[in-house]
């Protein structure tokens, strides 16, 4: 027998197997079939945790995911997951389960010194003290209050564990497998519709499985068991247990979470953790039951105390008792069952105190009409309940156990999640389903506010067939089981008046009905006011047991009804949800997708150093024997380049094919420059606005043919770029004669740059490539290495002689290596984007740091590009004041007055002898390289008014470094101003 | 009442019978001086400056719902002033002062932290842009540090420094950043207001405005009509609708911004970081709960609440981030409605009606903007005269080529 | 999401890239108008709550720029068009 509270028959647990496991380091043992709860409390534990704010000793106030109290750190180290429900964790052998939220241990807590001082800890008692002084919040109050704060502890290692995401696709998806749920499956199973049937629990049924009900005149489990039965053998329908609906999102698009793994040590080899589902349904049937909720009353927060449905699910499911002498403190018929399901398993039932005042008595037990609890004791758990009879009297009872229904609240988050409003049903004394709920979703049995098993079973089958007729799917109404309909019968009873002590509405968060007082006598009497000031509704169970209550009790205090005081509004996830399940595969390296170029291959032989750029893996420098600081291989590249010819993967540049008889014109209205004048076998540099006239990209487009032109783009932009194109042409001038085609991909590019570049390459190209039949800013298709189809382009971002010659990607490998080996007489190096970096700064060229999106043409010094002769996208607005001010920002060249002094990027610019304030801020550097060719840092910078200034002194200033630096403003071209190289 | 910690325990003695109402309700007068538009932060901190500030009389805040409803009540509560171009730092550096002073100007405790903010970068452009920032922080007067990759590591040991698809190079930090409860600082504004006589009125919506002349006169209210001289309009996320009943169109469009809450935790992230490779920010609050966020959904919507890709986003953002995350467990999600500029940046200005002014276009910055917007926008109604540190603010600066753009992302509001 | 292709049948709104107010097909014509009509043409928005007609990009698809008819308060779709149909509709052509 696995524990003294365990009964000693029933329950749907094998127990045929034992399952060992430790809380707080204590074994235990319980069977399949076991959560951790219902295990601890067959072994005799009822103290489980610890509350928020008083550190209240807890038990399990539910048997289900809307627990509260009991939760747990459940595993260990790596794996340790903090503030697990023990209602829902299912047991395993060798399972490891720690207290929370206590210290030293969970029945000794040193923190519960402030349910001592509970007078001065009443709600929002934060919002007016703690102010004096004022620097004594960060360094004495704030500390004290957040090591106070918060339920279990993140390891802080690395989730071990893998997630994953899938999608899927049905007619009907049905949420929940309680009665409602499985017939409305049923029907929809029956009918031939694609079904999903999704419920939180390991074991179908719902509360069917909770209870001694019986369905077509079985007990009702092994009704559920017999329906899962039959669904499961149909290829139509898949079953999918464990799984939450967490969310109801727009068009049918629901997200659940598998927990595929949880109730074993750890995921199998392969397996994921959890998996993300999101599931578009045509249609869906809310059936995810009823939530019970508690009465508040003086001491109703004992370990002990817990909701009458919960103790029943504890007895029949489990075959657990909740104590050994039981009382029950009701308002509704519902809580009555209770009684009877204990008294028929042989537990003690010591009173059934019930609010309602007439009606008939249960037979052989002492039920005692119209008396309520007004106190109860016992500090771990409880021993006693003292109760108020129908005429005052006063009586205390021993008691180990007392199972209290207040009602249930329809499980109806779902519905509200597209900020539907529930409608207050008085019948139930609840919130049920409202207007606006999710297109497509209807709520079935409990979740409905149908509170019978026929109630659900009828209801099932009614949302079933309404969604399949929407659907026009043929269907047969399956006849219905024979089950009970009995009334609620309840008499609202929110808390417990004319008695002492303080009452509890949300355990976790430790609300009590004082301080909804408070909060009523402080005017905080909205329900969202309410929630916020006292934080009522806010803890993990998201106010499932707690808020109605908490509104209720406002109601009485206000004189509005429950329906006027209002709701607040339920929100996903229905129930928490692990992060790394959201995040699925997506994390470590696997975070975003790596794009490789078509030299990585050859790179990495060579031992490159890589570097992120957006999505691309580039060359970032290749380091040779011997040297051991990044400088020496990038100075090398680039004197080897500037001395002789380097080699560059270029390939993750946008490339856009422009084709069509329009394609000039529809170029000249997307650069702010003229292309269509541009002649066949040329290319031109272009400069690409927006619309509001700052500058988007640059990049050069070549003419091939009267109507097929080539565009390159930034590597950043390229996917931007085509998109506006497309925008341009679908959407602004739909009538031109040009099509886009984006071959990013389909093209492998290398720069070939250098006094030398033209001579490598003479070895490759099959072609004539002198200046005279390939002169500077030619373009053409040419062939590579005895035929293969070619693009060559002779353009220079380095200012060298310099062509971008391009294959087909499936050779680019090959073509990395054949420039290699052609090189290889001339000293050719293949250099990265460090060198690529320091040869455009040195040349002038503006790139990321320049092209921000903050500045026009007229800030980059390319201000006569815009042509005003013809309508393009950006050039009306490039003409507005702030963006033509003469004094405006102007690109420069900066160098260090002293070459041995060093630039920093981002460092500003600022007059000698100027405060530093921002009065006087006249520009920064946007980028800095070293220039080995001219022995000291160099940079780009935008400066006010400056190509005035070109020549004076100014000072570069870093202020997170403390540094400064005596700058010279030049020219942005370092080298070669007059261009005589890259025409060489 | 004034609040203090002897109040607390005389009170928490005597079982709290003594406290009083933080504002009244009251019925709403036939007219006042200035009535503002917009019961969230921006509001009652405006009416509250008035009041305070500016020696104005006979205000109100009407409010369509209730008070600290709309973005103060729902957003990741964070304060910072670490913006790069100078129409915002001084503005946000002027908040940041105000901030400082808050709690006991307002005798109401707003849990103002400062316990750090951290921009993490990944690659050397990014740190150039970062250099760049902490020094117009700097010449502005606010506090800015780069820290290196181990100095990260010093703060954050769990952060992915191994296994990163994006390493972290290091981060750009203001110290003085943090956190204040969000609902506290509206709760704060509202009880001074009301103190200085302010009508707090809930519950009131404005359906029309009485325009003559040019000029505004009133406001039809579901309340009935209210007289004004003076109308200051702080609907952020409304300010498209509100406006339209004065004839104007804005560079504003609405969308929806997510944000999230884990189950409490013990503390776990002391300050803010803000991930330089995805969309994910996030702190911790003093309740245990990591307050997390990323981008907006991307489209135009008044639903107050998102899509899953979002959600999924940003949870991907923080494991990629912080690996530890995977089984800390979401709690609750929410939406707010965005007043997305079009360059990303607010307008507190006179619009082309007399009397009429505009608190708009904070995009999911506003909080933090909260004091000095109020502040500002105080100053202009009271003044007719921007305040300077928000008179770049102006409506028509895209007119003028002025924008204030800090991402550079141009007229795309749902890029910013 | 979920997005009516008119080619391609329901698609999932994150196959798409988001841009705005489908007014933004009515572009001034440059070499005519200034920088006022300009000006209203890019800044100013209707920003309705309701009905939407805005412009969605299937990046992660055939490449069609869409008109959207979209209530931004519900998010119904009430209707997608292909952009270029509704530009040439409009009158746009070269």
């Amino acid at each position: 027998m696995s524990g003294p509270f365990r009964l000693p028959s029933g329950g749907l647990i094998d127990r045929g197997r034992t399952l060992r496991f430790t809380f707080d380091g204590r074994a235990f043992a319980g069977h399949p079939g076991d959560t951790l709860a219902s295990a601890l409390l067959a072994g005799g534990v009822r103290l489980m945790g610890r509350s928020f704010k008083y550190h209240r000793p807890r038990g399990p106030l539910s048997a289900g995911s809307e627990e509260p109290n009991a939760l747990v750190t459940l595993r260990s180290g790596a794996r340790a997951e903090p503030n697990t429900r023990a209602t829902v964790a299912e047991i395993y052998d060798g399972l490891q389960a720690t207290s929370q939220n206590r210290w030293p241990s969970l029945r000794f807590d040193l923190m519960a010194v402030n349910d001592l001082i509970h007078p001065f800890l009443a709600a929002g008692f934060y919002y007016k003290t703690f102010m004096w002084p004022a620097r004594f919040w960060e360094r004495l109050y704030e500390p004290l209050i957040r090591r106070a704060a918060g339920l279990g502890r993140l390891s802080g290692e690395a989730d071990p564990d893998g997630y994953d995401k899938g999608f899927r696709h049905c007619d009907l998806l049905v949420i929940g497998a309680g009665p409602a749920g499985l017939m409305a499956a049923l029907t929809a199973g029956r009918a031939g519709a694609r079904v999903i049937l999704a419920d939180e629990d390991f074991l179908p049924g719902g509360r069917l499985n909770a209870e001694r009900l019986e369905v077509a005149d079985m007990p009702g489990a092994d009704w559920a068991a017999a329906v899962v039965a039959e669904l499961a053998a149909l290829p139509n329908l898949r079953l999918m247990p464990r799984t939450t609906v967490i969310g109801a999102f727009d068009h049918g698009i629901y997200g659940a979470v598998e927990r595929v793994a949880d109730h074993l040590p750890e995921p199998p080899p392969g397996r994921p953790r959890q998996v993300l589902w999101r599931i578009y349904a045509r249609r869906a049937v809310l059936a995810a039951g009823a939530t019970e909720r508690p009465i508040a009353f003086p001491g109703n927060d004992r370990p002990g105390v817990m909701l009458a449905g919960a103790m029943r699910a504890y007895a029949n499911r489990w075959a657990v008792a909740a104590g050994r002498r039981v009382a029950l403190f009701v308002n509704n018929e519902d809580g009555l069952r209770t009684a009877a399901d204990l008294a028929e398993r042989g537990v003690e039932v010591v009173a059934v105190i019930d609010a309602r005042p007439e009606g008939a008595r249960l037979p052989g037990l002492r039920h005692l009409r119209g008396a309520e609890v007004v106190a109860t004791a016992g500090r771990l758990g409880l021993r006693s309940v003292t109760l108020r009879h129908s005429d005052g009297r006063r009586e205390t009872i021993a008691a180990d156990a007392l199972g209290v229904s207040g009602g249930w609240n329809p499980n109806l988050q779902l519905t509200v999640h597209h900020r539907g409003r529930p409608r207050w049903d008085e019948a139930i004394a609840a919130f049920v389903p409202g207007p606006g709920g999710p297109p497509g979703l209807a709520a079935a049995g409990a979740a409905a506010g149908l509170m019978s098993t026929h109630g659900a079973l009828a209801s099932g089958r009614a949302r079933a067939l309404e969604a399949l007729a929407d659907l026009g799917i043929a269907a047969r109404a399956a006849d219905l089981p024979r089950a009970e309909d009995a009334p609620v019968s309840l008499r609202p009873v929110w808390h417990v008046a004319g008695a002492r002590g303080r009452a509890w509405i949300d355990q976790q968060n430790d609300v009590t009905v004082k301080d909804i007082a408070l909060a009523h006598a402080e005017n905080f009497t909205g329900a969202e006011h309410l929630k916020r000031y006292t934080t009522l509704g806010m803890a993990t169970d998201q106010g499932r047991t707690g808020n109605v209550i908490g509104l209720a009790v406002m109601a009485g205090l206000t004189g509005r009804s429950i329906a006027e005081t209002g709701t607040t509004a339920a929100r996903p996830p229905y129930t928490p949800v692990a992060i790394g399940a959201l995040a699925g595969r997506s994390r470590g390296k696997a975070f975003r997708p790596v794009r490789l170029t078509p030299s990585h291959r050859w790179a990495e032989e060579q031992g490159a150093v890589f570097v992120e750029a957006g999505l691309w893996l580039r060359t970032q420098y290749i380091p040779r024997p011997g040297e051991t600081h990044w400088r020496q291989s990038v100075d090398r590249e680039v004197l080897a380049t500037r001395a002789s010819v380097g080699i560059c993967d270029v390939s993750t540049l946008g490339k856009i094919d422009i084709q069509g008889a329009d394609a000039g014109a529809f170029l000249d209205r997307v650069y702010a420059n003229t292309f269509s004048t541009l002649p066949v076998g040329r290319c031109r540099y272009g400069i690409m606005l927006r619309e509001d006239g700052i500058v988007f990209d640059d990049g050069t487009t070549a003419r091939l043919a009267e109507d097929e032109w080539v565009m390159t783009t930034t590597t950043a932009n390229a996917v931007a770029v085509f998109r506006h194109l497309e925008f341009c042409r679908q959407c602004l001038w739909p009538a031109l004669d040009v099509q886009l085609i984006s071959t990013t991909e389909a093209w492998a590019q290398y720069s070939v740059a250098g006094p030398n570049a033209r001579r490598l390459l003479e070895r490759i190209v099959d072609q004539d490539i002198s200046d005279a039949a390939f002169p500077y800013m030619a373009a053409g298709r040419v062939t590579v290495c005895g035929g293969l189809r070619a693009r060559l382009f002779r353009i220079s971002f380095s200012g060298e002689l310099a062509y971008e010659i391009a294959v087909p990607a499936r050779y680019g490998d090959g073509l990395i290596r054949a420039l290699v080996e052609a090189g290889r007489d001339f000293d050719a190096v293949v250099y990265g984007t460090e060198a690529l970096g320091v040869l455009r700064v040195e040349k002038g060229h503006v790139a990321g740091g320049e092209l921000n999106g903050q500045m026009t043409a007229l800030n980059m010094g390319l201000g006569r590009m815009v042509s005003r002769k013809k309508d393009a996208i950006g050039v009306v607005l490039s003409g507005r004041e702030g963006l033509t001010d003469p004094g405006g920002h102007r690109l420069v060249g900066v160098r260090p007055v002293d070459p041995s002094a060093g630039l920093t990027a981002g460092s500003h610019l600022l007059e000698p002898g100027a405060a530093k304030v921002a009065e006087n801020d006249l520009g920064w550097l946007t980028s800095k390289v070293y220039s080995p060719h001219l022995g000291h840092d160099i940079a780009l910078a935008y400066l006010r008014g400056g190509e005035a200034r070109i020549g004076s002194r100014m000072r570069a200033v870093n202020l997170l470094a403390g540094t400064e630096t005596e700058v010279e403003i030049t020219s942005p071209h370092f080298i070669d101003p007059q261009g005589e190289r890259l025409r060489g | 009442m004034r609040y203090s910690i002897w109040n607390v325990l005389a009170q928490g003695l005597t079982g709290h019978r003594g406290w009083k109402p933080v504002w009244r309700d009251p019925a709403p007068q036939a007219d006042y001086d200035i009535v503002i538009v917009g019961g969230g932060g921006h509001g009652l901190a405006t009416a509250y400056y008035l009041a305070r500030e500016f020696g104005a009389r006979r205000i109100a805040v009407l409010e369509k719902g209730w008070l600290g409803g709309g973005n103060v009540g729902r957003n990741t509560t964070i304060i910072r002033s670490n913006y790069l171009l100078p129409g915002n730092e001084p503005f946000y550096e002027f908040s940041m002062k105000l901030w400082e002073g808050l709690e006991q100007e307002l005798n109401y405790n707003a849990m103002v932290s400062q316990r750090g903010i951290i921009n993490l970068f990944h690659t050397d452009a990014q740190r150039d842009a970062f250099v760049r920032r902490g020094n117009a922080m700097i010449l502005h007067g606010a506090d800015a540090e780069l820290l290196d990759r181990e100095g990260v590591r010093r703060l954050y040991p769990f952060l992915d420094f191994d296994n990163a698809r994006f390493p972290i190079k290091g981060a750009l930090m203001q110290r003085r950043g943090g956190t204040a409860r969000h609902d506290a600082v509206a709760w704060g504004y509202a009880r001074a207001a009301d103190a200085l006589g302010v009508d707090l009125i809930q519950n009131c919506e404005v359906t029309g405005m009485r325009i003559e002349a040019g000029r505004i006169r009133g406001l039809e209210t579901t309340r009935g009509r209210i007289g004004a001289r003076k109308v200051g309009v702080a609907v952020a996320g409304w300010s498209s609708r509100v406006m339209a009943m004065a004839g104007l169109r804005l560079p504003i469009e609405s969308h929806v911004l997510q944000a999230f809450v884990t189950e409490g935790l013990k503390p776990f992230i002391d300050g803010v970081m803000t991930f330089g490779a995805g969309h994910f920010y996030v702190s911790q609050s003093d309740k245990g709960g990591l307050v997390f966020g990323g981008d907006i959904d991307g489209y135009n919507s008044y639903a107050q609440r998102g899509n899953l890709p979002v959600i999924e986003d940003v949870a991907e953002g923080g494991m990629a981030l912080i690996p530890a995350l995977g089984r800390a467990r979401l709690l609750r999600s929410w939406g707010g409605v965005m007043d997305m500029s079009m360059d990303g940046s607010p307008i507190i200005d006179r619009t082309p009606v007399e009397g009429l002014y505009l608190n708009a276009g904070w995009c999911y910055g506003g909080f933090k903007a909260t004091p000095a917007s109020g502040f500002c926008f105080a100053h202009l109604i009271a003044r007719d005269a921007p305040h300077p540190t928000a008179a770049a603010y102006r409506l028509d600066r895209f007119r003028r080529g002025l924008m204030i753009d800090e991402k550079g992302q141009g007229a795309t509001p749902n890029l910013h | 999401m979920l997005i009516p292709h008119p080619l391609l049948g329901p698609r999932d709104a994150q196959e798409f890239v988001y841009l705005g107010d489908a007014a933004l097909i009515d572009r001034p014509d440059g070499t005519a108008a200034g920088i006022e009509a300009f000006h209203d043409y890019l800044y100013l928005r209707d920003n309705p709550a309701g009905q939407h007609r805005e412009l969605w990009y299937h990046e992660q698809g055939d490449r069609s720029w869409l008109v959207v008819t979209r209530d931004t308060v519900t998010h119904e779709i009430l209707k997608a068009e292909l952009a270029r149909d509704v530009a040439l509709a409009r009158g746009r052509g070269r």
